[in-house]
């Protein structure tokens, strides 16, 4: 029983993604296509990867669990443990406070009764800075999933947004349009 | 407003399909290239033109491709480095998510000459929408004929693919992006072996950046000596921009380089002068991690020239006075911005992506952010100033890689251009913590 709840299955349109990932690397060298992947596993799992997520990847392209270990948790992108359902990643590097990128912190801080790394009780929201997204014209602005959400410079501006991110769906991945 | 090599179509409506990217004489290059000329003929005409790596360190491309070792049997790579993470910096993420066929064509052009037959191009994870866009647009090429088998019947064939890394500036520095592109963590490689002799799975590999990449179609249709007379003395040709900061105007700019820093500040072409009718106080010319310069300094030399936008005249004074062109990310500061609270947030930066494989940087990197935190909120020590200006002495040079470098950098100017405000912090320790408090004293370069 136990087993069935916990076996990670990708959809086979995603399963197909990742497929046409691994056939972009030589013969052997599969182990290339695992930041695509696991890209794909965290939008296809609730927007993070866990141990076993991780293992499924690993048994996919024939490599050590150890070996996606330590890339999830080197790169800053992946989640390893459960987030809200939008994860706010606000820039909080220089550019953007020169912006107001920090006023914007506290004020979504305020607003949501979160901290950093913190998810608000109803589950909607995750606060998680991030450095800088190569925005920089465009600040303060941070990014939820795939997009880019610029020039979030006033607190109008981010009631505006937060309104429309709780009534708001994740684009589908476009692997399975 | 100057010649335009990479944005002269850009703003054309429909410009990312491929119909109307050869509309507008898209594609040139590759049927001339791949056509009339021989491999070693498009490596010449890039060495002729000067150009130079655009991702921030300025290295002839024309040279840097004439190293790439050619045994016999083994593949060769060229790789585009798309991994932009150096604050300040976002125009290959505005290129390439406007114009992605202009990349394309110059990794297919690029890939010939250097006889490449696989080509990636390295995008940073979190431009997955551009990833997206790019890989659209190869499905494109590959149907017009421009990738895959025979290119154009020419005999010459070329797979293309895009490839995301997950949220790491390491991977931005070549060797650390390979091992990414590998599967692995992004720790930076020991060298030699350089990459033209052992990158990507072992083998011969260039990696250079998209602009870099970008230009080489022109290049070829006008001739390496046409490219080399824009610009100005070694900095040929044009240079896109990311100008960010307290302007009018934030926005990404190609320029011919040679343009007087303070014709960029105050043109209205360009950055349209400081917001809010306020006072320039400095600009941090070339991302994050180049020296930061006050105001008097970037708009002239200490010679008392005009400075201009080119490699040579930002970086002349050298550390005492100058700075560097970096990756173009021209990051402009108010009169009413904290030099202290600046410094602390890169030195966070660097900490946060420092990869922690060399001790000086992961230590030093961590010691620096500490410390400039303790000055920012009123809890700094006379003795930090110099032991600040000690940890990034002994950072500097003492990595496998250069974000060693980056992060003592930016350190070590601010001090030496803004050692009084960082005194201030510590002197009035009340009166600088004060909500909106800036210092107001006019900085002072203290050469040591």
């Amino acid at each position: 029983m136990a087993e069935t709840i916990n076996e990670v299955k990708f959809s086979d349109e995603a399963m197909a993604e990742i497929q046409r990932y691994i056939s972009h690397y030589p013969e052997g060298r599969q182990k290339s296509a695992i930041l695509p992947i696991l890209h794909i596993a965290q939008a296809e799992f609730g927007g993070w990867v866990s141990p076993e997520v991780m293992d499924k990847v690993a048994e996919i392209l024939n490599i050590q669990p150890i070996e996606v270990y330590e890339v999830a948790t080197f790169y800053t992108m992946f989640n390893l443990k459960p987030v809200g359902k939008h994860v706010l990643e606000v820039c909080r590097t220089g550019p953007c406070c020169l912006r107001g990128a920090d006023q914007m912190i506290d004020m979504i801080k305020q607003k949501l009764n979160i901290e950093e790394g913190e998810t608000t009780a109803d589950g909607m929201f995750t606060l998680k800075p991030v450095e800088c997204l190569a925005s920089c014209g465009s600040g303060p602005m941070l990014q939820v999933r795939e997009l880019f959400y610029e020039n979030i410079d006033s607190e109008e501006k981010l009631d505006e947004f937060l309104e429309m991110m709780r009534h708001k769906e994740h684009e589908t991945p476009t692997w399975k349009k | 407003m100057g010649l335009k090599i990479l944005t002269e179509h850009i703003n054309v409506p429909g410009i990312e399909t491929l119909e109307v990217y050869r509309k507008h004489g898209g594609y040139k290059s590759v049927e001339k290239a791949v056509k009339t000329m021989s491999p070693e003929e498009v490596v010449e005409e890039v060495k002729t033109s000067g150009l130079r790596g655009r991702g921030g360190a300025g290295f002839p491309t024309g040279m840097k491709w004439s190293f790439l070792a050619k045994p016999e049997g083994i593949p060769r790579y060229l790789v585009c480095n798309a991994d932009e993470s150096e604050p300040g910096t976002f125009k290959d993420r505005w290129f390439m998510e406007k114009n992605p066929h202009a990349l394309i064509e110059g990794m297919i052009t690029s890939s010939y000459a250097l006889g490449a037959n696989t080509s990636y191009i390295y995008i940073r994870g979190e431009l997955l929408f551009v990833l997206r866009i790019l890989e659209k647009a190869i499905a494109e090429a590959y149907a017009a004929g421009l990738l895959g088998k025979n290119i154009l019947g020419s005999g010459y064939d070329l797979d293309l693919h895009v490839a995301p890394g997950g949220g790491a500036y390491i991977c931005g520095e070549e060797t650390a992006l390979l091992e990414s592109l590998e599967g692995k963590r992004g720790n930076p490689r020991n060298k030699p072996p350089f990459p033209a002799v052992k990158g990507l799975f072992q083998s011969p590999t260039v990696v250079n950046n998209v602009e870099t990449i970008s230009s080489v179609p022109w290049i070829v249709n006008n001739g390496g000596a046409e490219y080399a007379k824009i610009g100005i003395g070694r900095s040929t040709g044009t240079k896109l921009i990311s100008a960010s900061g307290n302007i009018n105007n934030p926005g990404v700019y190609e320029i011919e380089l040679g343009v007087p820093v303070e014709e960029f500040i105050y043109s209205d072409q360009y950055c349209g002068g400081i917001w809010k009718g306020k006072q320039l106080k400095a600009v941090v010319p070339g991302g994050s991690s180049v020296p930061i310069l006050p105001a008097n300094l970037i708009l002239k030399t200490a010679a008392g020239e005009d400075r201009l936008m080119s490699y040579e005249s930002l970086s002349d004074g050298g550390f005492v006075s100058g700075s560097m062109l970096g990756s173009g990310a021209f990051i402009v500061f108010d009169e009413d911005q904290c030099i202290v609270r600046n410094t602390w947030n890169y030195a966070r930066f660097y900490h946060h992506e420092s990869c922690g494989q060399c001790s000086p940087c992961r230590e030093g990197t961590g010691w620096m952010e500490k410390v400039l935190h303790r000055i920012e909120y009123g809890h700094g020590h006379q003795q930090d100033i110099d032991l600040l200006v000690s940890v990034a002495k002994q950072i500097e040079g003492n990595t496998i890689c250069p974000l060693g470098d980056a992060a003592a950098w930016p350190v070590a100017a601010a001090i030496r251009h803004f050692r009084h405000e960082f005194e201030w912090h510590i002197n009035n320790p009340k009166e600088a913590t004060a909500p909106g408090a800036v210092y107001r004293g006019q900085p002072e370069t203290v050469t040591a």
